[in-house]
């Protein structure tokens, strides 16, 4: 069975490193500044005794007042995972790092959440649109996208 | 009639003396009629042959006269080829119905061509998305005519749970001409069996001399 690693367990090794990066540590996650997530995504994966080298699921979540983005780090090795999560403010223009560079499958995990929720990552190689298509009007998975109306839509929209 | 059979050999020329031609009277114009009549009567034993078709030796009992319509569906309808093509969940239901427990082969209809030019139909099998809509719609352009279209269950009849989605196209007839609707979610092999067989019912309805089998658009 796979050891889940708490935020609090993981909050003290982050801080050493890291000193302003950690802003919440509790039993489920821990929350790091949007800044510094792509540092503390490369030392968790570098560092030996971490050695988180898998990123089994990016996502993003809105909040309405903020976005909050998720990442699920698992060692293979360790047999261990952890959540990381960052904040961002603002629905106009909602960024923060790609992690990319620290693993190869955060490339089309980034692009999706930006392609669905609006959110930028900067730094990444290729950040377009999946799976919607060029054109695509707004960001569908946001809580407050509306369809515009078509012939077959109700018309309060969809 | 005049002249007719009076030459040397024909009875009763003795009894004229030397006058040629014999006159020619009435009882002559009854005999000779009875002797054409004896001709043709043994010269017509043996019936002819009907010549309208003349079917040679090792081809009799293979031949059947029909109609063209008849002869065109009946082909079309037993020998429909479908892409193999598929979109979602619905496509299982398909493949299942062309595995041996159902074996759509026994309607002509195994024979799933994975290039849309050698294809008759289309399954639309599973939720259609805008973005694989211009896809869809260039496989149905390049499969040659006549072909039909069968919308597989109810993303593809209506957009079904997905109709007010953003990113789903509300039926496939938004697309391409649907000729059967199979409902359903997903419909189960018995369900599209029967919507396949409701295509064959449409395709002998048509006619070459109306409109083409087929439609387009």
């Amino acid at each position: 069975m796979t050891t889940a690693v708490t935020g609090n367990e993981l909050a003290d090794t982050v801080q050493r490193r890291f000193p302003e990066a950690v802003e919440e540590a509790s039993e489920g996650a821990l929350r790091v500044a949007p800044d510094a997530i792509a540092d503390v995504c490369r030392f968790l994966r570098e560092d030996a005794l971490q050695d988180f080298d898998l990123l089994s699921s990016l996502t993003a979540v809105d909040y309405v007042e903020y976005f909050e983005i998720v990442y699920h780090l698992t060692s293979i090795a360790r047999n261990a995972s952890v959540v990381l999560k960052a904040r961002v403010y603002g629905r106009e223009a909602p960024a923060l790092p790609s992690v990319v560079g620290v693993w190869q499958g955060a490339d089309l995990q980034e692009r999706e959440a930006f392609d669905l929720m609006g959110v930028t990552f900067t730094g990444h190689p290729n950040l377009k649109r999946m799976l919607t298509w060029e054109g695509f009007q707004g960001y569908p998975l946001r809580r407050d996208y509306l369809e515009p109306p078509l012939p077959y839509t109700w018309p309060q929209g969809g | 009639m005049t002249q007719g059979a009076g030459s040397q050999d024909a009875p009763g020329f003795a009894a004229y003396g030397q006058s040629f031609p014999p006159p020619v009277v009435e009882w002559d114009m009854d005999r000779i009629e009875g002797e054409g009549i004896e001709q043709l009567k043994w010269s017509a034993q043996e019936a002819f042959p009907d010549p309208e078709i003349d079917v040679p030796e090792d081809l009799q009992n293979n031949i059947a006269v029909t109609s063209v319509d008849a002869l065109l569906n009946w082909g079309r309808r037993n020998a429909v080829w479908p892409v193999a093509f598929g979109l979602a969940c619905c496509v299982f239901e398909m493949i299942a119905s062309a595995m041996s427990r159902f074996d759509i082969s026994r309607f002509g209809m195994e024979a799933m061509r994975a290039s849309p030019r050698q294809a008759d139909l289309l399954i639309v099998s599973g939720t259609l998305t805008w973005k694989m809509a211009p896809a869809v719609r260039r496989i149905y352009d390049q499969m040659s005519e006549p072909k039909w279209v069968i919308a597989m269950g109810v993303c593809a009849t209506s957009g079904g749970p997905y109709y007010q989605g953003y990113s789903v196209v509300p039926g496939v007839n938004h697309i391409v001409p649907v000729d059967v609707y199979v409902p359903g979610c997903p419909p189960r092999p018995d369900a599209l069996i029967y919507g396949i067989m409701q295509l064959h019912d449409k395709i002998r309805k048509y006619s070459v001399s109306h409109a083409p089998a087929g439609g387009t658009r």
